[in-house]
């Protein structure tokens, strides 16, 4: 039943990125592209979508549980540090470079899109590597609590 | 500043916008979980036992999205080459997963969740993807 909903959630949520326009990385770097011609449309998608989200997470705190009964797994961190600031900078440089993030990547990737594949496939590449330094990372560390 | 009207789509934005807000509501409502695609994927790679078939169902989702559709209506515009493209999705796989989270966990699902880390990572993706949209279209051309 979870499986069904999350296939459901991932497919709506598929169609809203090609509606909005992030499937074209064209469009997305028309709207980084502050100093050039501005294509303002992203600012919408996030506005629709937190609109919505908005309400949605907070009747889901208020619930405390799923429709189906189940736990919430929601982020509980609130600290600020250097990983989280570079890290999102890192990602920023690479959606800059190509006009893609990690949903409208898998999306083209869909559609069969070539390019895509590439991107996806390097993405996982990095992915990985981030896996394998963070267990390299947690075996050097001599506490066996790693992080959560 | 110069608007690009011929691109500008406020109406189908919106919508899209909406129907991801949506699609982020059911997967909190229904699974429990958030919808941000990079901690999906990223989750798939550590094979957690009883954690893999909720992701392994919302990515088939996204890839089966564009058959939905029937047709894929939008016709994408890549210009990076595949060099730059096999670089950017290096530095997307590994920024997402040490930045936690990428446009959707942090900018759709944490930012509606008033998520002070969220917004400093978005504020972080934003201007980085600023900047260097700057650097590739104005400063190396």
């Amino acid at each position: 039943m979870n499986a069904l909903a999350a296939f459901a959630a991932g497919l709506v949520f598929g169609i809203g990125l090609i509606l909005s326009g992030m499937t074209d990385p064209g469009k997305v770097i028309g709207f980084l592209d502050l100093a050039g011609r501005w294509d303002p449309s992203l600012a919408f998608v996030m506005g629709g979508a937190i609109l919505v989200g908005y309400f949605s997470f907070a009747l889901a705190g208020k619930r405390g549980r799923t429709f189906l009964g189940g736990a919430l797994h929601l982020p509980t961190r609130r600290d600020i540090d250097a990983r989280l600031v570079a890290g999102s900078a890192v990602f920023g440089i690479g959606w800059g470079l190509a006009g893609f993030c990690p949903g409208p990547a898998l999306v083209s990737l869909g559609a069969g899109i070539d390019q895509a594949a590439l991107f996806v496939g390097a993405m996982l590449a990095g992915m990985v590597i981030y896996d394998a330094a963070e267990r390299l990372a947690a075996r050097k560390a001599s506490s066996p609590a790693g992080r959560s | 500043m110069t608007i690009d009207w011929a691109h500008f789509t406020p109406w189908s934005s919106l919508a899209g916008g909406m129907l991801i807000g949506a699609a982020a509501a059911m997967l909190v409502l229904l699974s429990g979980r958030i919808a941000g695609i990079s901690g999906i994927v990223g989750g798939l790679i550590e094979l957690r036992r009883g954690d893999i078939a909720w992701r392994l169902a919302f990515v088939a989702g996204l890839l089966a999205a564009p058959v939905a559709l029937l047709f894929y209506s939008v016709n994408p515009r890549i210009d990076a080459g595949l060099g730059t493209l096999a670089l950017a999705g290096l530095l997307v796989g590994l920024g997402t997963r040490y930045g936690s989270g990428c446009t959707s966990g942090h900018g759709v699902c944490g930012l509606s969740r008033l998520s002070p880390r969220s917004l400093v990572a978005t504020g972080a993706f934003m201007a980085a993807g600023v900047a260097t949209v700057f650097v590739t279209r104005h400063l190396l051309i």
